[in-house]
């Protein structure tokens, strides 16, 4: 993660038909991480690896910030601030889920989604 | 409380206001026994009875001191008695000039009612704390005559017609209790719901005629629409009697409707059917209902708007009609009828029938409101008689647990203060001089033969049908056989309490004919003097004494002479004993008419259009339910799933609108 921000971080005063070509490859990763993250989340039964995907699209949206925020406004922090939110959001999200994931298997001996559809009764 | 007691002892040469200030106290005391002894039955289980005569004792005092002071003291004010607003609380607001109040004002008549209300009921009480006993539910009984006094005394000092019309209906309500307190017998709750929807159903009637009454005059206060209306030049006056419908003038209406109000309450022809049925309540409630509360207070009503009524000649004509034909009818039945409470709950009706007519052929002012002294004045003397009549028949029941005539006879040995007492009420109803009713009854007459002579004429019949019908129960019940052997000197004829009401309204109803009534009570509040014409009186009491002569021979000792006559009249025998079969003209009507015509097409349009549509919708509403059911799948991806693409087609749907 902090290899990759740090990564597209360095693009400084680079001219703006670069800063496009950057920006670009940056939207291609970020969309492509957003996209293996929901394949993750739809095709996974395991609960621990539809958590790992949420996080991954929500990583693919932070990128997305930062990216517009250094390139596009370089002298603003809004999209900075927004990243950093959305990691404590996705921190306290990881707990709450691995809570829920916990007392599942305490109920029903099995993180797997297929055995848990209670929430049609 | 201090005050209370010292308005109650002093009688003093106190303003009238202070006095009729303690008139609050007379109507708060029965309210606070009905709610103390409902809310509190546990803990005042075992005084409950002494608790409330006492509190009815202490009413009673305070009704008869402010009689005192309003009668004798400063109730006149240059030779006409005030009315007198002694207590006033905004109520209700509906516009700047029309408003409710609750309060109590006090003219001649309230304050003669309210003496006969606190009196009979404080005699229904002592009476009942022997009848009573051991009775389960001692306390509840106890607390509903509370109510019913209560509302009784608010409805006689109403100072406009809508609280009048609030405590008229809690007079229905609690009738409706007490008729109904054997609720066990299903013959007592048909009985209370019959009294109860048939008043309903006349006070429909009342509520309409108050509504236009008060609309036309801008007031619900008696004082301001009897002014306005009395008064043939005010706007009011004039926008009422000129607006017809139907033939009758606006102001018509009006009266009618309120006079069915009140003849439903009155049990006058033909809404009467509620008030025998209504016998099924206890004995000493029957007393109360008949003698001082529910049933006079269609002719307090009348007379309480009589200025109005006297305006108008249709309302009042129709009254006097309708009075004369329940007088008589009544009478004709109470012949044929062999339950003695039967007996007397259509003599009841026969005697308010007498105070209606009464009423309908007197004029308005001085002499000429001879009709009105004297339904009051038979108001207040039959208040006294029916009530020891009752009384008497309660101790009779209580002795041989029997309401037919047939079980009893020969009892004058076993209870000789009864037998005083009814033969005293016997006479004083039958108008036999000097007996209390001679008096008021004369005096009914006499306003009649001024009147109208039809009605008079028809009057002194039915007066001589009461003395033949009256005296018929008196001696089947203490004469006519030796009585049953089983009943021996043991069975008493009750305690002191129940033998100490009989005795002082004995004494009541032998003497309160020489009240001289009018010099009291008038149309416009102004006393006169009317005398007894002994000449015109000779003919009514002959009459009376005739039918007690053909009583005698027909009862006085066992003997088939009356099975005799009956048969020889079968026919209209039978349709007297059968109540001229107006019940079941009822019955037809709302059973075959109106439960065939609307009750029925009315059940089908609930049952086919009003729950076919509610069923429709239910029905649509689970069959779109049960076609989505499997979406939801309990499965989490399934969800996201379902979320993603939903955002998928917002997003196309946005991207198409901008572009």
């Amino acid at each position: 993660m902090i290899e990759l921000l740090f990564h597209i971080t360095a693009f400084k005063s680079l001219p703006l038909g670069e800063v496009g070509g950057a920006l670009t490859h940056i939207i291609i990763l970020s969309t492509a991480l957003f996209f293996i993250g929901m394949y993750g989340l739809f095709t996974r039964r395991n609960m621990i690896t539809m958590l790992m995907s949420i996080e991954l699209m929500l990583n693919s949206v932070n990128i997305n910030f930062v990216a517009f925020n250094k390139y596009l406004y370089p002298d603003k922090m809004d999209g900075i601030f927004f990243s950093i939110f959305i990691i404590a959001i996705a921190a306290a999200e990881a707990a709450v889920a691995i809570a829920i994931i916990i007392n599942l298997y305490r109920t029903h001996k099995s993180i797997d989604v297929d055995d848990v559809t209670d929430l049609k009764q | 409380m201090r005050e209370l007691l010292f308005h109650i002892i002093a009688f003093k040469n106190l303003p009238l206001g202070v006095v009729g200030g303690a008139a609050i106290w007379i109507i708060l005391l029965p309210l606070a026994n009905f709610v103390l002894l409902g809310l509190g039955k546990k803990y005042l289980k075992n005084i409950a009875r002494i608790f409330s005569t006492v509190l009815l004792f202490v009413a009673t005092i305070i009704a008869l001191n402010i009689a005192y002071h309003y009668f004798f003291i400063d109730g006149k004010v240059n030779g006409v008695y005030q009315t007198i607003n002694v207590y006033q609380m905004h109520w209700l607001s509906f516009t700047e000039t029309m408003h409710v109040e609750i309060g109590i004002q006090l003219d001649a008549l309230s304050v003669m009612m309210l003496v006969v209300v606190t009196f009979i009921s404080l005699m229904v009480h002592l009476f009942s704390l022997g009848y009573m006993k051991g009775e389960e539910r001692y306390c509840n009984y106890f607390s509903y005559l509370g109510l019913f006094t209560f509302s009784m005394l608010g409805l006689v000092v109403a100072t406009n017609l809508l609280q009048l019309y609030m405590c008229w209906e809690l007079v229905g309500i609690s009738s409706y209790l007490l008729i109904g307190f054997y609720f066990q017998k299903p013959s007592a709750v048909a009985a209370a719901k019959k009294a109860f929807i048939v008043t309903r159903f006349a006070d429909l009637g009342l509520l309409i005629g108050i509504l236009i009454l008060s609309f036309n005059t801008n007031s619900f206060n008696f004082q301001t629409i009897i002014q306005t209306l009395t008064n043939t030049q005010s706007s009011s006056f004039i926008s009422i009697t000129a607006s017809s419908f139907l033939g009758m003038s606006t102001l018509t209406w009006a009266l009618v409707l309120i006079f069915i109000g009140g003849a439903g309450k009155s049990a006058m022809l033909p809404l009467h059917i509620w008030l025998p049925d209504a016998m099924e309540g206890p004995t000493p409630v029957s007393a109360l209902i008949h003698a001082a509360t529910m049933v006079v207070a269609g002719v307090f009503l009348v007379a309480k708007l009589f200025a109005v009524f006297a305006i108008n000649v249709t309302a009042l004509q129709l009254v006097a009609f309708v009075g004369i034909a329940s007088a008589l009818f009544a009478a004709i039945i109470a012949c044929t009828q062999t339950d003695i409470k039967r007996v007397l709950a259509y003599s009841t009706m026969s005697q308010i029938g007498y105070m209606m007519f009464a009423l309908g052929v007197s004029k308005y002012g001085g002499e000429e409101g001879l009709g009105y002294s004297a339904a009051l004045f038979h108001l207040f003397t039959h208040a006294f008689f029916k009530s020891l009549l009752f009384l008497c028949a309660g101790a009779v029941i209580h002795l041989v647990h029997s309401n037919e005539m047939k079980d009893m006879g020969g009892l004058k040995k076993l209870m000789p203060i009864t037998h005083i007492a009814f033969l005293i009420a016997c006479l004083a109803i039958a108008g036999v001089p000097p007996f209390a009713g001679f008096f008021s009854k004369e005096e009914i007459l006499s306003a009649a033969y001024q009147n109208n002579k039809t009605i008079y004429i028809i009057a002194l019949i039915t007066s001589a049908i009461t003395a033949f019908y009256m005296f018929r129960l008196y001696f089947s019940i203490f004469w006519n056989k030796p009585h049953d052997s089983r009943l021996t000197a043991h069975h008493s004829e009750g305690t002191l309490t129940m033998k100490l009401p009989l005795i002082i309204l004995m004494v009541c109803a032998a003497t309160v004919g020489f009240i001289p009534f009018s010099e009291f009570l008038s149309s416009n509040n102004q006393p006169y003097h009317s005398a007894i014409n002994i000449g015109f009186s000779i003919l009514p009491v002959l009459l009376g004494l005739g039918g007690i002569l053909l009583a005698g021979i027909l009862y006085f000792k066992q003997n088939n002479k009356a099975d005799k006559i009956t048969n020889s009249f079968q026919v209209i025998y039978k349709a007297a004993y059968r109540k001229f079969y107006i019940d079941e003209l009822y019955l037809f009507i709302t059973k075959k008419i109106i439960f065939n015509c609307i009750g029925k097409p009315a059940a089908w349009f609930d049952r086919n259009i009003i729950d076919g549509c509610m069923n429709g919708i239910a029905s649509v509403a689970s069959f779109i339910s049960t076609s989505i059911k499997n979406i939801q799948s309990g499965k989490v991806q399934h969800y996201t799933l379902y979320f993603f693409a939903g955002v998928a087609v917002l997003l196309m749907a946005v991207l198409y609108v901008w572009s």
